[in-house]
């Protein structure tokens, strides 16, 4: 099955330019992430503004819109201090632990896609950079790539199955993006709530019907690096506002 | 408390019609909806929105399950006065949040 997963993967063409999900939204969807104050997102962008300054993230980094900037777009990393793939969310949850010894935010809280959202919104309008410039990185990207081929769950679908194949189409009512992750977190309107990528992601592994990997599986650092590493050149949106 | 989100233009001339936004971090759980977990989620909503300028009620909404989460109000004010525009959110267990911003008339 792997086998097979790689043959139609060296056979498939090359991958089309990367295009964001707000391209595939309504316009009236479009106008909502654009509106500097009606966008829902930016509650939780406030929400991780009054924490960062709560928690003390000021006393190394400062005022976020000049500290951060541009740095939510270069992440997942490599670390040497922690010899591992690092996403932004386990950056800061480090900061706050290791730094601020401060408890570990469980994940997927609240607190934690709002200091997220905070991060990345300073990155707002510059463009996805993930370097795979070290053998780690590249091995990663590609166990990321292969996990994103191969079909999983009780509809056997792979990821690439919807974002790649059939990107554009509909699937019921809906268009199918190219699955980009230049906007996270999200605004989602059918969750009418904020969700990171790991929030997004566990919600396409429950529509396939498929189990998400175990909470402590590096396969996720893996598909993380993939995502955002197949949307460089995009502007960071977050945060947008989805479906 | 929860989080908000309000826009009032710092100053306005006497007699226009300024903008006003307001919006609220809340699920407006309309208590048909279930958990992933199979459990019914239990109504949890906002049920009044106030606003006040100078003093004096200007909008005044109830709010029922049917309105989705983050509600957001726009609506126009006619600047008379300076004087502030405060915003009262009331929710079912009578919690209130507020927010407040002062508008100038030049």
């Amino acid at each position: 099955m792997r086998a097979l997963a790689v043959l139609l993967l060296l056979a498939a063409p090359a991958q089309a330019e990367p295009v964001s999900g707000y391209d595939f939204l309504m316009p009236e969807t479009q106008a909502l992430q654009d509106d500097d104050f009606a966008n829902p997102g930016l509650l939780w962008v406030d929400q991780g503004a009054a924490l960062w300054a709560q928690e003390g993230c000021t006393g190394c980094h400062g005022d976020a819109t000049g500290s951060m900037r541009g740095v939510g777009a270069h992440y997942p990393v490599w670390s040497d201090e922690r010899d591992r793939i690092v996403t932004i969310d386990e950056q800061i949850d480090y900061c706050r632990t290791e730094r601020l010894g401060l408890d570990p935010l469980p994940r997927g809280a609240t607190d934690m896609t709002a200091l997220d959202a905070y991060v990345m919104h300073q990155s707002r309008g510059l463009p996805v950079a993930v370097a795979l410039d070290r053998p780690e990185l590249t091995e990663a990207h590609a166990r990321g790539e292969e996990y994103y081929y191969t079909p999983r769950g009780q509809l056997d679908l792979a990821c690439a199955d919807c974002h790649v194949t059939n990107e554009g189409m509909r699937l019921r009512g809906e268009v199918l993006s190219q699955g980009q992750a230049n906007g996270f977190p999200i605004y989602r309107q059918l969750w009418q709530d904020i969700g990171s990528l790991d929030r997004m992601i566990r919600w396409c592994h429950e529509s396939v019907r498929a189990a998400p990997p175990a909470d402590d599986d590096p396969v996720w650092e893996d598909l993380e690096l993939y995502l955002r590493a197949r949307g460089n050149g995009l502007p960071v949106e977050t945060p947008a506002v989805r479906r | 408390m929860f989080n908000t989100r309000i826009r009032v233009p710092e100053t306005a001339a006497a007699g226009e019609a300024v903008e006003i936004r307001a919006m609220i971090m809340h699920p407006m759980d309309n208590g048909f909806t279930y958990s992933t977990q199979g459990t019914l989620i239990p109504v949890n909503i906002i049920t009044d929105f106030t606003c006040r300028y100078l003093g004096e009620v200007v909008v005044q909404v109830r709010l029922e399950p049917g309105i989705s989460a983050n509600p957001i109000f726009t609506f126009s004010l006619r600047a008379t006065e300076s004087g502030p525009v405060e915003f009262e959110w009331i929710d079912q267990n009578g919690d209130v949040t507020t927010a407040s911003a002062d508008l100038t008339v030049t």
